[in-house]
């Protein structure tokens, strides 16, 4: 079982936007999508999720290619968490996080969607804001409105884009927590593109890292943020270490 | 401000439906000519009731009933409802709140069809009224399937649709101040006569043609809230990742709006702001889940209309405003009400 893609290429215009990408996903595991603005990671995500259609390659859930399953199977499977912003056209709270539930609203009676929706305002600590403006929340807030979304939607596979890039660093802190909770505790797969390394390093099971559409190195972190592989994919010379056991990277200068 | 809570809801729809109701009697009773409350009900019901008790209605009051106030009431309550629940739809799926149905181009293009239409006829569109509904009809369509069309051929996202609608806009109002420009003095009168939207002499007909265009369209909106709730949450991307089929949405839901806008312009001519307006009261009022904003704003437009076409007869009678003028100067002031009043609340 997994979320994959094998010789996946899309292109845009005539740019590669991603050549050669072969990428799985496994069921428990927290893997960290990095690289420079303009890379790929939203377009890797996009075409993982089916919101693309890539012009070469595939990708199959669970066995099954994406094409071959309609967007409802698709969102019970792979759930997808935008960036925090945008105006909603004053939905609240509560029907924002109602929408993860609009892929099983075929099997859903109202009052076990009620039951769902509120466990999950429970567990992502927004209780007594169910029916507060989602547009009017913090970015923290919004963001754990999403994550609760993201969460009733009961999917194998979390796809995250840049979820911490509007966020203040105890907030960030909070989201990449909530994210490894997930991971371990529903063996949930969750792919997060993001630009922190050091947050990258210190919640995931291993790092991707995208150098102009393709893959340039995958792994643990010490094997991917080496000062060489820093150096080529964003252009910097950095400093790379631990400590008290957290991992850091400092970027020194420019290569 | 905080979403409107479910028991809140409720007391809004019982409170504007009543409204509705007795607007609607009230508006249907009184006019130039007046009627008592019991004589007009009695009047109305006439052929449900034994022939006894009809004996002291004048048979005027019947005619003035059935054949004049009846059918415009009816018309201003189905033209309300039809466009503001087409307004609600459209600024759902493009996530744009300053989208109307006039915004892809309606409104000009019935315009034009309908002058097409008063230029061609011999009488100068005075008495021929039919020639004009339809072309008004077949304009506003073809508006609509150009803006649909041109936004396949460069992806239907809620930006080329409106982009494409404001291109067309200008390109059907050139059209018709071309027309216009070209026609008598007579025909002129006639045109401008029509583009002010107006449920002056409703008749059965456009009743029934608008009524049921409204029964068709409505189920089909209504049945599109979860989708419209998951495009208004983040647009195209989050309601695909939510597992709707965006392309066929966006298609069917705008082609639901534009039937029965198209409907009611040909028969009422440009009634404007009320498709506008009438979803951003309902949304200040019920919040922004599509489920309940759908009927609701079909509510508030029906009302607004009602009051509008009642208040254009009545203050300056025998004078009649159209309905189409009057419902800016009412709806703006409550519109600013409720968006100072939201403002205040730290929106």
């Amino acid at each position: 079982m997994s979320l994959s893609c094998t010789s996946l290429g899309v292109t845009r215009g005539r740019r590669a936007v991603l050549s050669g990408i072969d990428f799985a996903l496994e069921p428990g595991e927290l893997v960290c999508l990095v690289g420079a603005n303009g890379a790929g990671k939203s377009s890797l995500i996009r075409c993982l999720d089916g919101l693309w259609r890539p012009g070469e390659g595939e990708v199959r859930v669970d066995g099954e290619p994406l094409p071959a399953l309609t967007r409802a199977q698709v969102a019970r499977r792979i759930a997808y968490v935008p960036q925090a912003g945008g105006e909603t056209m004053a939905l609240s709270v509560a029907e924002m996080v109602a929408l993860g539930r609009a892929p099983h609203r075929g099997q859903d009676t109202a009052a076990s969607r009620g039951r769902r929706i509120e466990a999950a305002l429970a567990r992502f600590d927004l209780q007594g804001m169910a029916a507060r403006a989602f547009d009017q929340l913090s970015g923290g807030e919004r963001q754990r409105v999403l994550l609760a979304r993201a969460f009733v939607q009961e999917a194998r596979y979390l796809l995250l884009d840049e979820p911490t890039s509007a966020l203040d660093l105890r907030h960030q802190l909070e989201a990449l927590r909530t994210v490894r909770e997930l991971v371990d505790e529903l063996r949930v797969g969750a792919l997060v593109a993001i630009h922190d390394l050091s947050a990258a390093a210190r919640f995931a099971d291993r790092l991707v890292l995208l150098e102009r559409g393709r893959i340039r190195v995958a792994g643990p972190w010490q094997d991917v943020l080496t000062p060489g592989h820093l150096r080529a994919a964003f252009g910097i010379e950095a400093r790379v270490g631990t400590v008290d056991g957290l991992p850091f990277v400092i970027p020194a200068q420019r290569a | 401000m905080t979403a409107a809570t479910p028991a809140r809801r409720t007391a809004a729809f019982t409170a504007l439906g009543l409204l509705l109701v007795c607007t609607g009697a009230f508006a249907t009773l009184h006019g130039v000519q007046h009627m008592p409350l019991a004589t007009g009900l009695k009047a109305m019901a006439a052929p449900l009731l034994p022939a006894g008790w009809l004996a002291d209605i004048p048979p005027s009051y019947r005619a003035i009933l059935l054949t004049l106030r009846l059918p415009r009431t009816l018309l201003a309550i189905i033209a309300g409802a039809g466009l503001a629940l087409a307004g609600a739809a459209m600024q759902g799926i493009t996530r744009n709140p300053l989208v109307s149905p006039y915004t892809i181009g309606i409104s000009p293009a019935a315009s034009f069809g309908a002058s097409l239409a008063i230029l061609a006829s011999t009488d100068g569109g005075a008495g021929s009224y039919a020639p004009v509904v339809v072309a008004a009809f077949l304009a506003a369509l073809a508006c609509a399937f150009l803006v649909l069309g041109l936004s396949a051929l460069r992806g239907v996202t809620g930006t080329v649709l409106v982009l494409s609608g404001v291109g067309l806009s200008y390109l059907f109002g050139a059209l018709s101040s071309t027309l216009q420009f070209v026609a008598t003095e007579q025909q002129l009168a006639v045109i401008v006569h029509w583009a002010f939207g107006s449920v002056n002499g409703a008749t059965w007909e456009a009743v029934i043609v608008t009524g049921l265009v409204l029964l068709v369209v409505f189920p089909v909106l209504a049945a599109h809230g979860w989708a419209l709730n998951a495009f208004a949450a983040g647009g195209d991307e989050v309601a695909s990742s939510l597992g709707f089929a965006v392309a066929r949405t966006r298609i069917v839901v705008t082609v639901a709006a534009v039937l029965v806008t198209a409907a009611i312009v040909s028969y009422a001519g440009v009634i404007g702001f009320v498709g506008l307006v009438a979803p951003h009261i309902g949304r200040l009022v019920v919040g922004g889940d599509h489920r309940v904003l759908l009927p609701f704003s079909a509510l508030v437009g029906a009302l607004l209309l009602l009051l509008a076409d009642m208040a254009g007869r009545m203050l300056f009678a025998p004078v009649v405003v159209p309905a189409g003028i009057v419902v800016a100067y009412l709806g703006v002031p409550i519109f600013l009400h409720l968006l100072l009043g939201r403002a205040r609340h730290g929106a």
